[in-house]
């Protein structure tokens, strides 16, 4: 990938990355104590820079308020998932049924898919094996599913489309 | 050491048991499942309600004895941002070699012997 040369080079041109690592470091170390704080703004400084050519743009979002109730509704569907799969597991006369599951994404934006890959991963039940940026699709394996349209319906559903909402 | 509240105490024990119980479950499906898409879950449920539930048990100790119990906080983020990578390079390795699976070989996947029409 060669987006280092196409995006120049800046200081802080991941405010929000620069944020979660300094205040990663921060809590890491327990320590406001000063020279914890100059090791963070270092850190925060330097490690997104160096990354740039990873990173790609810079992330905007466009609704905070999608952001908390899609954290909920993901933090609920793992509790719940977490549930039916134990149920799987402990019952001896049930077998699962594991299926291949082709989910067509709409979302464009690279950390959207991302995020929607680890969402889907995450959460117990499914667990997304190849991300196919030229098809536009994850393959994902879930370990029941009978109806494997449906289950790919209810994730671009469910995850998906707040994803769009948040990042495009 | 000072004693905390019955209640703090219970609230702490039931996470710590839920958190427990979830890991258990998961280690008997790594055991029980047949094949090794099937046994890449239970890591993915380990890491959610199991670490979750014990990590929830060690917050509500740090700030009933009167400590910033934020850290723990980091542990969620640091497994939810590496557990999917490696399932995820692991069940992509497993494809690359052709591992047998109960659910069969994804039609999308299957480089060179394509089967037309046989997936949507």
């Amino acid at each position: 990938m060669a987006t280092g040369t196409s995006h120049p080079k800046r200081w802080l041109a991941h405010p929000f990355m620069s944020a979660t690592i300094a205040a990663s470091w921060l809590l890491l170390q327990q320590s406001f104590a000063v020279p914890q704080l100059i090791t963070a703004a270092v850190l925060a400084l330097v490690l997104p820079r160096v990354l740039a050519g990873f990173l790609g743009p810079q992330v905007k979002v466009s609704s905070w308020a999608t952001v908390v109730r899609f954290t909920g509704i993901v933090l609920w569907d793992i509790v719940v998932s977490n549930i039916t799969v134990a149920k799987i597991v402990l019952n001896p006369a049930r077998e699962p049924r594991p299926a291949w599951v082709p989910v067509s994404l709409d979302i464009r934006h690279p950390n959207g898919i991302a995020l929607l890959a680890t969402i889907i991963t995450t959460t117990p039940g499914t667990v997304s094996c190849v991300i196919d940026e030229d098809r536009h699709e994850i393959l994902v394996h879930a370990l029941d599913c009978t109806d494997p349209a449906a289950l790919a319906q209810d994730i671009k559903n469910r995850y998906e489309r707040p994803l769009r909402e948040i990042f495009e | 050491m000072d004693t905390l509240h019955p209640l703090v105490d219970a609230l702490i024990s039931l996470m710590l048991v839920i958190g427990a119980l979830f890991t258990l479950v998961g280690g008997i499906g790594l055991a029980r499942f047949g094949d090794f898409f099937m046994r890449l879950h239970a890591p993915t449920k380990a890491t959610t309600l199991g670490v979750g539930g014990v990590l929830i048990a060690a917050m509500i100790y740090s700030w009933a004895s009167g400590r910033f119990g934020v850290p723990e906080l980091l542990i969620t983020l640091f497994l939810f941002i590496t557990a999917p990578v490696s399932a995820n390079l692991m069940a992509k390795a497993a494809l690359h070699l052709k591992v047998q699976s109960k659910a069969g070989r994804p039609a999308v996947f299957d480089d060179g012997a394509e089967t037309p029409g046989k997936q949507g």
